[in-house]
């Protein structure tokens, strides 16, 4: 037997487990480079890290999505964020804590984490 | 925490064609790869594009998968999940563009689609009360239980929130509730129409199976309004899988006490059973599926008294449509206003039709009231394939009637099309090109009613059975104009004397084809011509000039009619020939017609 307020812990709880089935327009898309070369510099643990901080944060409008080889394997892993109306901006040699920074400092509170740009390199 | 989401649809559609197994096949693939722990499979209700099944997305992309077979799993993992590229190939191919289209929000099918009725299906798991939750399940029935609503503020949001009965009636629901809530009576019930029968129509087997809570969920606010603590679900047994995801729902409601004694701590107790239906389409009746489930022989009786003040067991009961239902959650939910702002000026919210015949989109679609049959039929259904011409559609099954190309932007409600001569009706949509015979098909249907007339009243058993004949009479030949008046008139007088909804709207397709296509009847009786070339008695299959002679005709035909000399023109002995088509396939100079 569940009371309202339990009812209501399952649907938050769930809510974050279901936010990668949205598929709404608007938002802001993180792109991980996902082919052979990302994989193995360690693109899985980066793609898990920012899957969880959004889940956590309950970010409904931020989509994680993988892509193939960005032709650029020796910066691996890369990490690309898409914000509508704004420049695309490329982080590279993301690791699980710094992929965690990205998404507190930049998409949260839209700060550009300049240390690992691109351009840095 | 799962990375990505694999949504199959566990629709019958899909299933009849392996999607059970392609979700195992990826469940086995995942776990060898040890990708089990961050790749989730989940087997989901109709996602409505049954034409392309089985049909599977990958989240977060929203990749959209269409017709595939369990040997395309492997590539998808392969390339998809563990490399993160999509397989392009075995994407949903948008008929407008035939560019490959990604995500499925994205096709001309969804894009003007208005999903309510259907919001979870395709969504969600529906085996699982928690995913139901997570989209804002059973909190229409808290907001009812922690005192927000009385029963009767929840009569009124439904009586102005516009909705009318989706079954096919159209009787403004509230004023029903309303009606059940002040009937006098120690016991009430909730009882719910899933005795979907007509042919091609699916909609409420595809709620159940998509969406069962949201069923559940609006049963029971059902029983808080008019003060009920029982229900009963009259589904039919061909529905298996609708049955079970039922039972599966109904258990886990239980178990969380959203079902039962004492609901969620408070006095409201509600229970919910599953009668299984036989399959008879009289049984979708009111008063012949109440007299089903007190275990009787489902046979109609005479309306007064109605249900609402004596129906199930002599109780006053609330019966509605699965559609019907599957609207009340979010009424209460998000507001009388915000259902009311869509569809048109009696006509609200919005409709689920089961698309099927000569369309390329064959599938379910839900629609706002008001939209045109142009945009259901061009747009959302991709329209007619093979380059025909679209002649007709057919609505409401059986009882309903057809609409002729000249009233193809008409705006879809249940005024309109009544006024047009056919029906709502619980959904079905039938398309039929400049192939389909409009005699044949008033056969078709009655036909059906005929088998499924209970036979408890005469004009319906024979009556029907005369009008059959009538009709017969006509495709083969045989008819007069004598007879299409008589025919016509039979047909005023089964409705107007048979008993319950069946023999009362049984001779619509005839009536509603009379009236656009009565050039057709006439064309079968007088010239014994069928337009269309289908009644096979009134067709001749000839060879025309172009024949080259080759033979392979007379090898193919199963009663040797057709002989000739080779090289020389061939013909066909009509007293042999019995009009199968055979030669026709065969031939590979379109030299023979038939007409």
């Amino acid at each position: 037997m569940k009371t309202i307020a339990d009812i209501m812990a399952i649907r938050d709880k769930m809510q974050s487990q279901i936010i990668v089935r949205d598929n709404s327009d608007g938002e802001i898309r993180v792109v991980v480079g996902m082919a052979t070369c990302g994989i193995s510099a360690g693109a899985r643990p980066v793609f898990n890290a920012l899957v969880d901080e959004v889940s956590t944060r309950q970010l409904k409008n931020v989509k994680i999505t993988r892509a193939g080889c960005l032709g650029m394997c020796k910066l691996e892993p890369i990490v690309e964020v898409f914000i509508p109306g704004q420049e695309k901006v490329t982080y590279v040699h993301v690791d699980a804590e710094k992929a965690k920074q990205i998404v507190a400092n930049h998409i949260v509170n839209g700060n550009v984490v300049t240390e690992y740009l691109i351009t840095n390199v | 925490m799962y990375r990505s989401h694999i949504l199959v649809c566990g629709g019958t559609g899909c299933q009849s064609n392996k999607s059970q197994t392609i979700f195992s096949e990826f469940k086995k693939q995942i776990e060898e790869k040890g990708l089990d722990k961050d790749i989730q499979v989940v087997m989901t209700g109709c996602f409505g594009l049954c034409s392309v099944g089985p049909v599977v997305i990958v989240y977060p992309e929203g990749a959209f998968y269409s017709g595939l077979t369990p040997e395309d799993v492997t590539e998808i993992v392969e390339e998809h999940l563990i490399k993160g590229r999509l397989v392009t190939h075995l994407l949903y191919k948008d008929h407008a563009t035939t560019q490959a289209v990604k995500a499925l929000s994205d096709t001309n099918f969804y894009k003007k689609q208005t999903r309510v009725a259907l919001r979870n299906c395709g969504v969600i798991n529906p085996e699982n009360i928690d995913e139901y939750i997570a989209y804002d399940g059973y909190q229409a029935l808290i907001k009812c239980l922690s005192g927000d609503l009385s029963p009767q503020d929840v009569v009124d949001a439904l009586k102005k929130s516009g909705l009318r009965g989706r079954g096919g009636g159209g009787f403004p629901t509230g004023m029903k509730w309303q009606f059940t809530k002040d009937a006098v009576g120690d016991i009430k019930y909730v009882c719910v129409n899933a005795d979907e029968g007509d042919p091609g129509a699916f909609m409420d087997r595809s709620v159940l199976e998509g969406d069962p809570h949201a069923v559940l969920e609006a049963m029971a606010i059902a029983g808080y309004a008019i003060g009920s603590n029982k229900g009963y679900i009259y589904v039919r047994a061909e529905y298996p899988i609708a049955v079970e995801r039922c039972k599966i729902a109904i258990k886990q409601a239980k178990e969380y006490g959203l079902l039962g004694q004492n609901i969620l701590g408070t006095d409201f107790c509600f229970d919910i059973e599953i009668r299984l239906g036989a399959g008879a389409f009289v049984c979708g009746e009111e008063t012949a599926l109440m007299t089903s489930i007190e275990g009787n022989r489902g046979e109609p009786r005479p309306r007064p008294p109605f249900p609402a003040i004596k129906g199930l067991f002599g109780k006053p009961t609330l019966l509605n449509n699965v559609e019907t239902y599957a609207n009340v959650a979010q009424i209460i939910l998000k507001g009388a206003d915000w259902f009311a702002s869509m569809g048109t000026a009696k006509s609200k919210g919005t409709k689920v039709f089961a698309l099927g015949g000569k369309i390329t989109n064959t599938g379910l679609v839900e629609i706002p009231m008001g939209t045109t049959l142009r945009q259901v039929i061009d747009d959302i259904g991709g329209g007619i394939p093979n380059g025909k011409k679209f002649k007709a559609a057919q609505t409401g099954g059986p009882s309903g009637g057809c609409i002729p190309a000249e009233h193809f932007d008409i705006a879809i409600d249940y005024d309109n099309l009544i006024s047009i001569g056919s029906m709502m009706g619980s959904g079905g949509m039938i398309v039929m090109d400049e192939d389909n015979c409009m005699v044949d098909i008033a056969k078709f249907f009655l036909t059906f009613t005929v088998d499924e007339s209970c036979g408890k009243c005469t004009p319906c058993r024979i009556g029907n059975r005369r009008l059959l004949e009538y009709l017969e009479k006509i495709t083969s030949g045989n008819a007069t104009m004598q007879d299409l008046d008589d025919m016509e008139k039979l047909c005023y007088y089964i409705k107007e004397n048979s008993l319950c909804g069946l023999g009362q709207t049984a001779p619509n397709p005839v009536l509603s084809t009379l009236r656009y296509f009565r050039d057709e009847y006439i064309a079968h009786i007088v010239d014994k011509k069928c337009p269309a070339g289908v009644c096979k008695s009134l067709l001749q299959f000839t060879i025309t000039d172009a024949c080259k002679g080759c033979s392979a005709c007379s090898r193919k035909c199963p009663v040797g009619a057709i002989s000739g000399e080779i090289k020389s023109k061939f013909t066909i002995d009509q007293s042999k020939c019995i009009k199968c088509g055979a030669c026709i396939e065969t031939c590979k100079f379109n030299a023979i017609v038939k007409k």
